[in-house]
């Protein structure tokens, strides 16, 4: 029973609660970075790591922090996380680094950590804010690797660098543009809802018979 | 809709009239109807077949001037624009009305306002994104905030810059047709980046390098002119357009004549003709209250001007229109008239 609740909080956020299409969280760095695959997984890898260092630290200590203060505290913590975030990826990968701009120093005020230290780990143990976060974070990271897949192979024919369409592929310059992120993401928008309600349409005609 | 539903009814009860014998004749005249009492015999179907019909001297001048690769653009555009239309309306369960008309006049404007020389495949391209996402994205014909034709067009210009800037020398001036043509640059351009003016002549018949439909004023003006006639434009938004872009235009060619081109340039080099006999007097994305429409246009005119003058593209008309589009559901609650008594 345990892991099946484990589990579930695992699960979660991979579709149920897949942060930035399901709960239009973390929008900032969906539409900003997401030009091409490896920034989407640099920056859903950056997420992920301070979102599981945040959760561990939010719940191991939630029960010291006073409610007053305890915005202040997780803030305090999650730049902490950040800023080794930042460096780390500075030192290894500097070009991955200069790619994402201020976008990494800016997963601080990322809604997705706080939500989740805010909603989660402040009430619960460790175990489960791990599931959370690993799943959350995860989910994050595959979304913005689809919005990256998507638009690099329009706006630039390519996946990861390498290129996939022909000389005959006139790239779409518009997608690599902010306007072709909003574009994107409403359309995964539109498609993550249509399919849950599909899901959902099935699962109360299988109540009813 | 709601008139049609209307005309239908009265048809229905003239209908019975006939039948019924005279006493009863007498009781059944009495037509309880809420307002209008006179009834037009329009429908959708006919003012957008009767824009087509306006547009055909600005298709057959293209067709003119940059040969059947014109012709052929503008069927593709045409048939890629009918064809989202069916898909969306299919895909949403809605009610198929791709033959209304409206989707025929996008994919026709969407066509004159690009290059002679642009893919077919990047015209249906636009064209599906004019429709798709301009139009039945909010809701179909009526719903749409901007300008679905020039949309499309704008999505054709961010997605590919480079195509819908190159621009060829019409057939008139004894060149091949084609991709293959030699690229030119619009009066436009050549005014601000070259600095030099073309002649008012030229523009006016559409002699020069440009979008396929925009070249040509007078062809234009015709079209317009028979829509005016029809009754189906107000003669303040094409007039206001043009009359603002001249003024503000004018103004800035009055401090100094050497450096900005003169009024009459503003209004036959571009878009300006095309954007403001059919684009401005779009009936979904213009305003309904007459100051709301002065607004629309002079603001409109004045974005032209000052992208065109100061602006990092040689042409505004088509950002000026969208951006005014965007600021009709504001003009129009904001301008309402007041009732008789009404305190604001």
């Amino acid at each position: 029973m345990a892991n099946n609740t484990l589990w579930h909080e695992f699960k979660k956020g991979l579709w149920q609660d897949i942060p930035p299409f399901r709960l239009v969280l973390g929008t900032c760095p969906t539409l900003a970075v997401t030009n091409s695959v490896i920034n989407g997984i640099a920056m859903g890898m950056a997420t992920l790591f301070v979102l599981l260092c945040a959760n561990i630290t939010v719940s191991a200590i939630r029960k010291i922090v006073p409610g007053q203060v305890r915005i202040a505290a997780y803030v305090v913590l999650i730049a902490l996380y950040v800023t080794v975030a930042d460096m780390f990826l500075a030192a290894m990968f500097p070009p991955i680094s200069k790619a994402l701009g201020p976008y990494v120093p800016l997963i601080v005020v990322n809604c997705i950590i706080l939500a989740r230290a805010e909603g989660f780990a402040q009430k619960n143990p460790i175990m489960p804010s791990v599931m959370d976060a690993l799943g959350i974070g995860i989910g994050f990271t595959l979304s913005l690797a689809v919005m990256g897949l998507i638009r690099e192979i329009f706006g630039f024919g390519s996946i990861l660098d390498i290129k996939i369409l022909g000389d005959w592929f006139e790239p779409w310059i518009v997608m690599i543009l902010p306007a072709g992120a909003f574009f994107v993401f409403g359309f995964l928008v539109a498609l993550v809802n249509y399919l849950s309600i599909k899901q959902k349409g099935k699962k109360t005609e299988t109540v009813c018979h | 809709m709601e008139r049609n539903d209307l005309k239908s009814m009265e048809d229905k009860t003239i209908d019975k009239l006939q039948e019924k014998p005279a006493q009863e004749k007498q009781i059944e005249r009495l037509v309880v109807s809420s307002s209008p009492h006179f009834l037009r015999d329009e429908n959708i179907h006919k003012i957008m077949h009767t824009v087509v019909l306006a547009l055909l001297p600005a298709m057959a001048a293209s067709v003119y001037f940059f040969g059947l690769r014109a012709a052929g653009l503008i069927l593709v555009s045409v048939v890629s624009c009918l064809l989202t239309e069916y898909a969306v309306q299919k895909l949403r369960e809605k009610p198929v009305t791709m033959w209304d008309g409206s989707a025929i006049i996008t994919g026709i404007l969407l066509a004159l306002t690009l290059p002679p020389g642009f893919p077919y495949y990047a015209a249906a391209l636009g064209s599906a994104f004019a429709i798709g996402i301009g139009k039945q994205l909010f809701g179909g014909l009526g719903y749409n905030i901007f300008n679905p034709a020039l949309l499309g067009r704008a999505f054709l210009m961010a997605t590919y810059p480079v195509l819908t800037t190159t621009w060829s020398e019409p057939l008139t001036k004894g060149v091949k047709a084609g991709v293959d043509a030699v690229s030119a640059a619009t009066p436009l351009a050549l005014m601000k980046f070259e600095g030099k003016m073309t002649s008012h002549l030229d523009m006016l018949f559409g002699n020069v390098a440009g979008s396929m439909g925009e070249t040509s004023a007078i062809a234009i003006l015709i079209g317009g002119l028979y829509l005016r006639y029809r009754g189906y434009i107000n003669w303040k938004l094409p007039l206001g357009y043009l009359g603002s872009m001249a003024v503000f235009g004018g103004i800035f060619w009055l401090i100094n004549p050497t450096k900005y081109p003169d009024p009459l340039f503003h209004i036959l080099a571009g878009g300006a003709m095309l954007g403001a006999w059919f684009m401005v007097t779009d009936m979904v994305t213009s305003p309904v209250t007459p100051l709301g429409q002065w607004l629309f246009v002079i603001c409109g005119g004045l974005l032209a001007v000052i992208i065109r003058l100061f602006g990092g593209l040689p042409e505004g008309v088509m950002y000026s229109i969208l951006l005014m589009n965007a600021f009709v559901p504001l003009l129009d609650k904001h301008t309402r008239p007041k009732f008789f008594g009404e305190e604001m």
